[in-house]
């Protein structure tokens, strides 16, 4: 069979995905730099085909819920925002998180804080995967850095989001949401139906009370301590078992590097070039890109970082991911930061500058 | 000299009246005198005489009425502080042969939830929103609610409500009736015999229009609060006759 290829956008991407991945319904608001998703479902008009309901909100606030609402009756549902939009979801997503809801969410990041700007960033780096929301939870946080990734993650994310009942966020930013790409369209699943539903989550998804079963709840509350802790560890037990079956990460010439680059999405891609341009000139550099941010691959890291001569953590942003970094390399080596902010990316070059300047020059001196 | 009365024997077949059988068998944390409880019976009712209970999801708000899915034997979803609109909308078309409805106090409704519970009156979601106007927050200890009558005391409106400081009390059902989507608008109260009779019919009429499809369905209540408000049952009722039916009057607002 020949494979059907298809040049898009990252966020158109993401509505052909939803769309054959089965998803029951999408909410969302629009927002740039990710409004095609929206416009692209619209203009698609799956509710004739699949059947999957789209609708535009008034809210981020509105989405969310309404992803919570669908998510409690077993559908697979997702919304799309960018930055100041997911900041509207945190009450949300801790909801769900709480009432271990499967979700997904897709984060097509702008620069910030406040109103910001429109161009991209990786700056809601600590808002995905150290909560933005209230209370101790979690999300799987998968970071895209090709279009076809894109459109991968959606498939991943609705089974990661059902395996463990928990929502799932496809960390992205404008540069992969803008930018075209081929991309192999391949799978194309139907979305479930009411016995799949049944089967899949019949312990817990809002289906109707039938005369052989208890109500079911989709709550976050427990009021007594001992019950609300209890959840607490269960989440906590949860957690753990996702950080040891689903880290993610690629790696690009590490086995014998001298130095490491930490990149993720796109900041990962121009760095790849700098690896290139790096070995051209005889100089060791790997990169190690983290694909799922939460879990972060620390113990990969910790490996590689004990015969690394320096670390560079590259990011769209201020030195967000650079924390996790050192947590996981614990004082072996040295690790700086190098990135940029406001909406301004650096090239394959500047990227390449930066090695020498924070990490062979510092080592010299 | 008193006649002789007959004795009449309880035995099920004499009995005019049971227990719903959807409510539970938990005891309602409600205090003596609160509306909530009664509401939750008439639902719990209504439910099971369409015999919709295997079809039915409810969402419950943040208030009093939060633990509304302990007493009902139905599924449920308990919904972020004001957001139970926008929830029950993804189910509703999510699900369109359910039977779908809110319940929400008039903080959760009418101040946090203002946003959505327009906006879902406004696309004529096919779901019942059933409303309960307690003038005040009770379930964070009786704070000024949108609702609360001017003059009115509570926790955070020491010395009487005073609209040069709060603002006036909002009348959220007049305003949705006025919203195309929006089918069918009631007030009603359960402080009477006939009131809870009254009350009942209506929320037969919201939850059919919303299996019939025909957009959305309020039912508000206007009811007591009797801790917050610090009155006896007795007195509590006799102060909503004589000051919230004056400004919230019952009766149907819209019914297309
Ligand atoms: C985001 C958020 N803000 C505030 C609260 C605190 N809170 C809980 S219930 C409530 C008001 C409830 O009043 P109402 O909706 O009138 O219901 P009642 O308890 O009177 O039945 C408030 C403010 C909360 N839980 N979440």
């Amino acid at each position: 069979m020949k494979e059907d290829v298809r040049l898009m956008k990252g966020n158109e991407a993401i509505a052909e995905a939803a769309i054959r991945s089965g998803c029951d319904g999408y909410f969302g608001y629009p927002i740039t730099p990710q409004s095609e998703v929206l416009e692209t479902l619209m203009e698609m008009r799956p509710w004739e085909t699949t059947g999957m309901v789209v609708l535009q909100a008034e809210s981020e606030i509105a989405s969310i819920n309404m992803v919570y609402g669908g998510a409690a009756c077993g559908k697979r549902v997702m919304t799309s925002s960018s930055s100041p939009g997911i900041s509207l979801m945190c009450e949300g997503i801790s909801y769900i998180a709480g009432a271990e809801l499967p979700c997904l969410i897709v984060n097509v990041q702008r620069g910030g804080p406040g109103l910001g700007t429109i161009q991209p960033s990786q700056s809601d780096y600590f808002q995905a995967t150290k909560g933005g929301g209230h209370g101790d939870y979690r999300m799987i946080v998968l970071a895209p850095a090709s279009v076809q990734e894109m459109y991968d993650f959606v498939f991943d994310g609705f089974d990661l989001a059902f395996r463990y009942r928990i929502p799932t966020m496809i960390l992205s930013d404008g540069v992969i949401g803008q930018m075209m790409e081929k991309v192999v369209v391949t799978r194309n699943r139907g979305r479930m139906s009411d016995e799949e539903i049944c089967r899949q989550s019949g312990d817990w998804a809002l289906t109707g009370r039938k005369a052989n079963r208890q109500r079911h709840v989709a709550t976050s509350l427990a009021l007594e301590p001992a019950e609300m802790e209890a959840t607490n560890l269960r989440l906590q037990a949860k957690y753990n078992e996702i950080e040891q079956s689903e880290v993610r990460y690629d790696e690009l010439m590490t086995d014998d590097a001298d130095y490491l680059i930490v990149a993720f999405g796109s900041s990962a891609r121009i760095a790849s070039e700098t690896v290139q341009m790096a070995r051209k000139k005889g100089l060791k550099l790997g990169l190690l890109r983290p694909i799922t941010l939460w879990p972060f691959p620390s113990e990969r890291i910790a490996d590689l970082a004990a015969r690394m001569k320096g670390i560079l953590c590259v990011e769209l942003n201020a030195g967000q991911m650079i924390e996790d970094v050192r947590l996981a390399v614990a004082g072996q080596v040295a690790v700086e930061h190098y990135g940029r902010m406001g909406g301004q990316l650096f090239t394959p070059g500047d990227v390449y500058e930066a090695v020498q300047e924070k990490l062979l020059k510092k080592r010299r001196h | 000299m008193a006649q002789k009365q007959e004795e009449v024997q309880i035995v099920p077949e004499n009995r005019v009246y049971g227990r719903p059988a959807l409510l539970t068998d938990r005891v309602m944390h409600y205090c003596p005198g609160c509306s909530h409880g009664t509401i939750h019976k008439l639902i719990a009712e209504v439910i099971d005489e369409m015999g919709m209970q295997d079809r039915t999801i409810g969402v419950s708000p943040v208030g009093c009425g939060v633990f509304a899915y302990n007493y009902i034997d139905i599924d449920w979803a308990e919904a972020a502080h004001g957001r139970a609109c926008a929830v029950a909308t993804a189910m509703k078309r999510l699900c369109p042969d359910k039977l779908i409805f809110t319940y929400q106090g008039d903080g959760d409704l009418s101040a946090i939830g203002t946003g959505e519970t327009i906006h879902t009156c406004n696309r004529g979601e096919s779901i019942a929103v059933i409303y309960v106007n307690n003038a005040i927050y009770g379930m964070t200890g009786g704070q000024m609610a949108p609702t609360t009558l001017v003059g009115m005391k509570t926790a955070t409106s020491p010395n009487g409500r005073d609209v040069k400081l709060h603002g006036y009390p909002f009348k959220i059902a007049e305003m949705i009736a006025c919203l195309e989507g929006v089918r069918y608008v009631t007030r009603q109260s359960v402080g009477t015999p006939a009131g809870v009779r009254r009350a009942k019919k209506a929320l037969r009429k919201a939850f059919e229009n919303s299996m019939e499809g025909k957009g959305l369905s309020f039912v508000e209540f206007v009811s007591t609060c009797n801790s917050g408000w610090k009155m006896t049952p007795v007195a509590a009722n006799q102060w909503m006759e004589e000051h919230m039916f004056p400004f919230y009057p019952l009766g149907d607002i819209k019914n297309e």
